[in-house]
C-alpha cells in the first residue's frame, strides 16, 4: 500500500465529510450557500447604486465576482479557529498529518466555490459579457493562488487559537475589517493615491483584484498574479511551518 | 525475540494550563505568572524504559491518573516524548477510543468509511470488508441511519466491528472492552485473542484485572510515574490488588 494513494484517500473522506454534513444539515444546503454572497450582493448593490450613488459600470457583476471569492476565503478561515478542538477525539488517539483537517475544510468551501461558478457564468450571460479565453487558464490559476492563501491562514489560525482559546473572536473582528480593507465592495480607483500602496500589504487585495479582471474585463493581469502567488506562497509556507512546530503539541493541550 | 515496542528512559510531560489556553486577554493580563507557569511542566511519565515483544500481550494496570493513556498515547505517536525514546515496529493500530472521528450527522456506512480510513486502511480495502463489517456489528437494520440515533452501545460496537477488520501489526487498546451488552463483550474478547493467534503485537490498558490475567502474557504496573512492576500477570495483579486492598 503506497502512502500517497492512502494520503489521497484520507484527504478524500475528510472533505467528503465536511461536504456531507453541510448539505444534510440543511436540505438547502447548495442554495444556502450562494443566496449568502447573492443576498451580501444585493445590499451593497442597494446601499452604493441608490443610497450613496456611486457610478460604476456592470455594478451587479462587480460585486458578485468579489463576494463569491471572499466567501470561501472568510468561510474557511472563520471555521478554521474551532476545528481543531471539534476534532480533539481523533487528534488525541489517531495518528495522522493533522494538516489534513484544515485542508478538509478549506477543500470544502473551496467545492462549494466552484459549484457557485455557474451562478457567476450566469450573471455574465445575462449582462452580455461574453467569456474569453483567458477563463480557461486564468480561474484555475486564481483558484490557485487563493487557495494557498486560505490554507496558510486556515493552518495559522488553527493552530494558534489552541493555544490561545479567543483567538476565534480575534479572528471574526480581523475578517470584518478585512472585508472593508479589499476592494470587494468598492473600487481600487476610488482610493486616494497615497493609500493604494499600502493595500499590497493585504495578501487578499491581488487575488481580489485579479478575479475582477478576469470576470469583467475577462484578462489576467500577470503583474499583479506573479505579486499574489508570491505572497501566496509565503503565507502557505509561513502557515505550514507555524502548524508544523505547533502540531507535536496539539494532543497535550485538547 | 524481536521487539515490537521499545521504551527507552521515556519522560513524559504536560504543560500546566490556567493562563496558556485561557486566551490572549488572560495571557497578556497575567503577563509576569503567564510566562513561569508556560515553564513548569507537569511529569506524567519518568523515566519509563520496557520492551514488548512480536506477538506478545502486555497488560497495563495502575490507579486512576497513574499515566496508563498517556503511554499508549507515546506508542500511538500522538504524544511526543520529552525525553527518551519510543520505537514501533510495523502498522499501528491506535484504538484508544472506539468511534474516534464519527460524525453524529453520518450514517452508519459512511462513517465506517470515515473511520476505517483515519484508522490506517485505504478507502478500497474498507469497502470491500464493509460487508464483514457491517455483519459482525449486528447492525444491518439501523447502518443506514444517522449515527445520532444510535445508543451509545450501538455506536461502540460499530467502532469495534471497524478495529476488528483491521490489519494491524500491533494494537493498542484503552479500557475499550467494558462497552457494550455481555454478547458483544464477548465477541470483543474472542476477537483479540484472534488478533493474538495471528500473531498481532498487543499492548491492553485494563482495569479488570481477570480480564488482563486472561489475556495478557505480561503486565506492566504503573504507579506514581514509573513502572512498579513488570511480569508475570498473576503476580503484578496480585501485589497490585494487594496494595489496593491496604489503602
Ligand atoms: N492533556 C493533558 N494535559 C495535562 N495533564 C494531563 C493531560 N493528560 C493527562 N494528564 C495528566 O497526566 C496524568 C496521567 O494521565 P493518563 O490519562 O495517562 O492517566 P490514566 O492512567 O490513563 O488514567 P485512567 O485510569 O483514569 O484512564 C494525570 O495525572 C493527568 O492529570
Ligand atoms: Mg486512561
Amino acid at each position: 500500500m503506497s502512502s500517497l494513494s492512502y494520503y489521497k484517500d484520507l484527504i478524500f473522506v475528510l472533505t467528503a465529510k465536511e461536504i456531507k454534513v453541510k448539505y444534510k444539515n440543511n436540505f438547502f444546503g447548495y442554495i444556502w450557500s450562494i443566496l449568502h454572497p447573492l443576498s451580501m450582493a444585493m445590499v451593497f448593490y442597494f446601499a452604493f447604486k441608490f443610497v450613496m450613488k456611486i457610478p460604476l459600470k456592470n455594478f451587479t457583476l462587480f460585486l458578485i465576482s468579489g463576494l463569491f471569492p471572499w466567501q470561501w476565503f472568510s468561510n474557511s478561515v472563520g471555521a478554521s479557529s474551532t476545528i481543531l478542538i471539534g476534532n480533539a477525539s481523533l487528534i488525541k488517539k489517531v495518528n495522522f498529518p493533522r494538516h489534513f483537517i484544515p485542508l478538509a475544510i478549506v477543500l470544502n468551501d473551496l467545492f462549494h466555490f466552484v459549484m457557485s461558478l455557474p451562478v457567476i457564468f450566469g450573471f455574465e450571460f445575462f449582462y452580455k459579457v461574453s467569456p474569453t479565453l483567458a477563463w480557461s487558464y486564468g480561474i484555475p490559476l486564481l483558484i490557485l493562488t487563493q487557495f494557498l492563501i486560505t490554507f496558510g491562514f486556515s493552518l495559522i489560525v488553527s493552530s494558534i487559537n489552541l493555544f490561545f482559546r479567543d483567538m476565534e473572536r480575534i479572528v471574526l473582528i480581523g475578517l470584518n475589517i478585512l472585508f472593508y480593507l479589499t476592494p470587494i465592495v468598492y473600487d481600487i480607483s476610488l482610493v486616494p493615491e497615497r493609500f493604494k500602496t499600502f493595500f499590497f500589504l493585504n495578501p487578499l487585495y491581488p487575488v481580489i483584484e485579479e478575479w475582477h479582471g478576469i470576470f469583467l474585463k475577462g484578462f489576467i493581469d500577470w503583474r499583479l498574479y506573479c505579486i499574489s502567488l508570491f505572497q501566496a506562497t509565503a503565507i502557505f509556507l509561513l502557515g505550514f511551518l507555524i502548524f508544523k512546530k505547533l502540531s507535536w503539541k496539539f494532543a497535550e493541550v485538547l | 525475540m524481536k521487539e515490537a515496542i521499545i521504551f527507552e528512559n521515556v519522560t513524559k510531560t504536560y504543560p500546566y494550563y490556567g493562563y496558556v489556553t485561557a486566551g490572549f486577554k488572560n495571557f497578556i493580563l497575567h503577563l509576569p505568572k503567564a510566562i513561569k507557569n508556560t515553564k513548569k511542566r507537569f511529569v506524567a511519565l519518568d523515566e519509563v524504559s520496557f520492551k514488548v515483544y512480536k506477538g506478545e500481550c502486555v497488560g497495563v494496570i495502575g490507579k486512576n491518573g497513574a499515566g496508563k493513556s498517556t503511554l499508549l498515547g507515546l506508542a500511538a505517536g500522538v504524544l511526543k516524548p520529552d525525553k527518551g525514546r519510543v520505537i514501533t515496529k510495523g502498522r499501528v493500530s491506535p484504538l484508544l477510543e472506539l468511534g474516534a472521528g464519527f460524525h453524529p450527522e453520518l450514517t452508519g456506512r459512511e462513517n465506517i468509511i470515515l473511520n476505517g480510513v483515519l484508522l490506517g486502511m485505504t478507502k478500497r480495502e474498507v469497502e470491500k470488508k464493509m460487508d464483514q463489517i457491517v455483519e459482525f456489528s449486528e447492525l444491518e437494520e439501523f447502518i443506514d441511519q444517522p449515527l445520532r440515533t444510535y445508543s451509545s452501545g450501538m455506536v461502540a460496537r460499530l467502532g469495534f466491528s471497524i478495529i476488528a477488520h483491521l490489519d494491524p501489526d500491533i494494537l493498542l487498546v484503552d479500557e475499550i472492552l467494558a462497552v457494550g451488552d455481555i454478547d458483544f463483550q464477548k465477541k470483543c474478547m474472542d476477537k483479540i485473542m484472534n488478533f493474538r493467534k495471528d500473531g498481532v503485537t498487543i499492548l491492553l490498558v485494563s482495569h479488570n484485572l481477570e480480564q488482563v490475567k486472561k489475556l495478557c502474557d505480561r503486565a506492566i504496573w504503573i504507579d506514581q510515574r514509573k513502572i512498579k512492576a513488570i511480569g508475570d500477570p498473576d503476580e503484578v495483579c496480585k501485589a497490585y490488588s494487594s496494595l489496593l486492598a491496604c489503602v
